[in-house]
């Protein structure tokens, strides 16, 4: 197949090279950007989103990296939000425990899940996972006491102020600053892109690489294809349920309709405008779209309009995303050198 | 008992119709067609404006309905799919293209059609009484309708030259080029053949139902449905996908309260694809 080609440009031969990349990018998000935007709250506002987005995303391209088609992230960022809205209206549970509680229990549904629905591929996985996206909003709407039903969970607490032998490390998050909730944001975008990035080149990122590439010959050579594929996927939905945790916080509510069919397939959009093949593909398809759409005021009344047709003109003219511009210029400009 | 019976069958014959269609995209071009649910949401519209805003007749409106579809459906194939064939790299992309056209149907529909649920006027009026069950007239003539399409298709694509050129490109498409066939001609009119058969699904239920610019997602999942439980790709499979799905619905309304139907189907479909992940009559795959 072609496609294999255009996995390994962004992971082979990276090291001094992204590692700066990545250095520019933690120094953007944690310094430039507060020091620049602190004072105005809107432009906050939406680089947390973006970040958080991205975040989600990411696990989406996890499972691409395995040859599946997800659309049901939103499902489980609708889990771990209501994970979170439970545990924490209902048994006072404080946030910086519901976040990583609402990644596993969302890993957890996402393997039991996922063990049965993996076995389908292309057309068929893309099919079944947007049916789950549905399934799961259903369930949230049919959840009587406990998610209860389409009035949905509000008044969220935010995330509660995390001391230490009684010396404050990080203050409580008040609903008046927007920054720590953005540097809560870049921190998990950071630890995401780093996450990503260590797995795909340790021994896992390959198997999953052989897993899209052919899995009857991985399970030829002795991999346990059912079982690394759940992994896949269960850390794709871990990811999903971690940004739905955050926005359940951030926005203090969750609803039924907070993730629907549109989020799954945005998520994904993300994964493709960005480019497949890298590991920042995601973060910067993310990034791109909302700056995007929040700078231009006037047409966001027609925004998913104009992200149906970026999409087909994506996938007409540019069908390993953005990045691979990057590359292509990049590759340009080695050959010129040597 | 006998009210869920009859509702199951009017369901049933229109479902088939939604599926017949994807299941054709599907087979000869190996596409699925994420825009099913909004083609037969643009078909409903179409009979909302010819024939409930401008009173013509309803047949007339079911001729518009394919007019309209088959126009959409020939321009996605000619522009979209038939491009993204020669430079996709991977499979992903042109199920993408496929979400792509949906929210481009989607929206477009939303800034022309506007957000309110519309209906039409009854086309008959009267009902029938089977025992204890009742059939509205209008609900027998949208069935009649239906299995006459449905027939039909059977046929013209059994029988037919184009029909026996679609079945073959199914089968294989590179030696159906060398057999002579025009491969995108053949293409083009069976991507709009199963745009007609979502528009008429649309145009019929909407008498019935209604429709609004959002339920497209909700068909193409029906649709999705359909197509696991029978088998991607079949003929009959669709049918059975159809029959088991309406049925399903039908006894789910009657018993169960709102929106628990489908949550039963979509965890019965996951325990289904567990067993049968290839469909009642699909074939065998990896």
């Amino acid at each position: 197949m072609n496609g294999s080609g255009g996995a390994a440009p962004g992971n082979d031969c990276l090291p001094a090279g992204l590692k700066l990349r990545f250095a520019a990018l933690v120094m953007i998000l944690l310094v430039v950007i507060p020091i620049v935007l602190g004072r105005s709250p809107y432009y906050i506002t939406v680089l947390t989103n973006a970040a958080v987005l991205a975040f989600i995303s990411l696990g989406v391209w996890v499972t691409f990296s395995i040859g599946r088609m997800n659309l049901a992230q939103g499902a489980f960022a609708l889990v771990g939000g209501y994970v979170t809205a439970i545990l924490s209206t209902r048994y006072g549970v404080s946030f910086w425990l519901c976040l990583p509680l609402s990644g596993l229990a969302s890993a957890v549904l996402g393997a039991l899940v996922g063990w049965p629905v993996l076995r389908l591929k292309g057309v068929y996985f893309a099919m079944i996972t947007l049916s789950l996206t549905e399934a799961i909003r259903l369930l949230a709407l049919n959840g009587g006491v406990v998610t209860k039903g389409a009035t949905g969970i509000v008044n969220i607490p935010r995330p509660g102020a995390i001391g230490l032998f009684g010396l404050t490390i990080l203050p409580e998050f008040n609903g008046a600053d927007p920054l720590p909730f953005y540097f809560l944001a870049s921190a998990l975008l950071l630890l995401g892109i780093v996450g990503v990035w260590r797995l795909s080149t340790s021994r896992l990122g390959w198997v999953f690489r052989s897993l899209r590439q052919n899995e009857d010959l991985a399970t030829s050579i002795g991999i346990n294809v059912a079982k690394y594929r759940v992994i896949a996927f269960a850390i794709c939905c871990f990811m999903g349920g971690i940004g739905g945790a955050f926005f359940a916080a951030y926005h203090q509510n969750i609803y039924p309709a907070t993730y629907t069919i549109a989020d799954s397939v945005n998520f994904m959009l993300y994964c493709f405008l960005g480019g497949l093949g890298y590991i920042l593909g995601p973060v910067v398809g993310a990034f791109l779209l909302i700056i995007a759409f929040e700078l231009l005021h006037a047409v966001q009344d027609y925004q998913t309009l104009i992200y149906g047709i970026l999409m087909i003109a994506c996938m007409l003219w540019l069908p390993n995303g953005i990045l691979s511009l990057a590359a292509r210029r990049d590759a340009k400009q080695r050959a010129r050198g040597s | 008992m006998e009210q869920m019976l009859v509702n199951g069958v009017v369901l049933a014959v229109n479902y088939a119709l939604i599926a017949l269609g994807i299941t054709l995209i599907f087979s000869i071009m190996n596409i699925l067609n994420f825009a099913h649910g909004q083609m037969f949401m643009v078909g409903g519209f179409v009979v909302y404006y010819v024939y409930g805003v401008y009173h013509l007749n309803y047949f007339v409106s079911l001729v518009a309905v394919v007019v309209v579809l088959g126009i959409i459906g020939y321009c996605f194939e000619t522009f979209f799919f038939r491009r993204i064939r020669k430079v996709a790299t991977r499979e992903e992309n042109s199920m993408l293209l496929a979400v792509g056209t949906a929210l481009l149907l989607e929206n477009l529909a939303l800034s022309i059609f506007g957000e309110k649920q519309r209906g039409v006027p009854p086309v008959v009026t009267g009902v029938f009484r089977f025992g204890s069950a009742f059939l509205p007239a209008s609900r027998l003539l949208v069935m009649l309708l239906a299995l006459v399409l449905i027939v039909g298709l059977l046929l013209f694509v059994q029988y037919t030259k184009i029909g026996r050129a679609m079945r073959a490109l199914a089968q294989d498409r590179e030696l159906t080029h060398l057999m002579g066939v025009n491969v995108n001609r053949v293409s083009a009119f069976g991507f709009a053949l199963g745009a007609a058969l979502a528009g008429l699904a649309g145009g019929l239920l909407i008498t019935v139902f209604g429709v609004n610019s959002g339920v497209g997602n909700v068909y193409s999942i029906k649709a999705f449905i359909m197509i696991m439980i029978g088998g991607a790709g079949v003929v009959p499979g669709a049918i059975l996908g159809a029959i088991v799905l309406g049925f399903a619905e039908a006894i789910g309304y009657a018993l169960l309260p709102g929106s628990v139907t489908y949550l039963l189907i979509f965890i019965g479909l996951i325990i289904f694809l567990l067993l049968r992940p290839q469909g009642l009559l699909g074939k065998p795959w990896g």
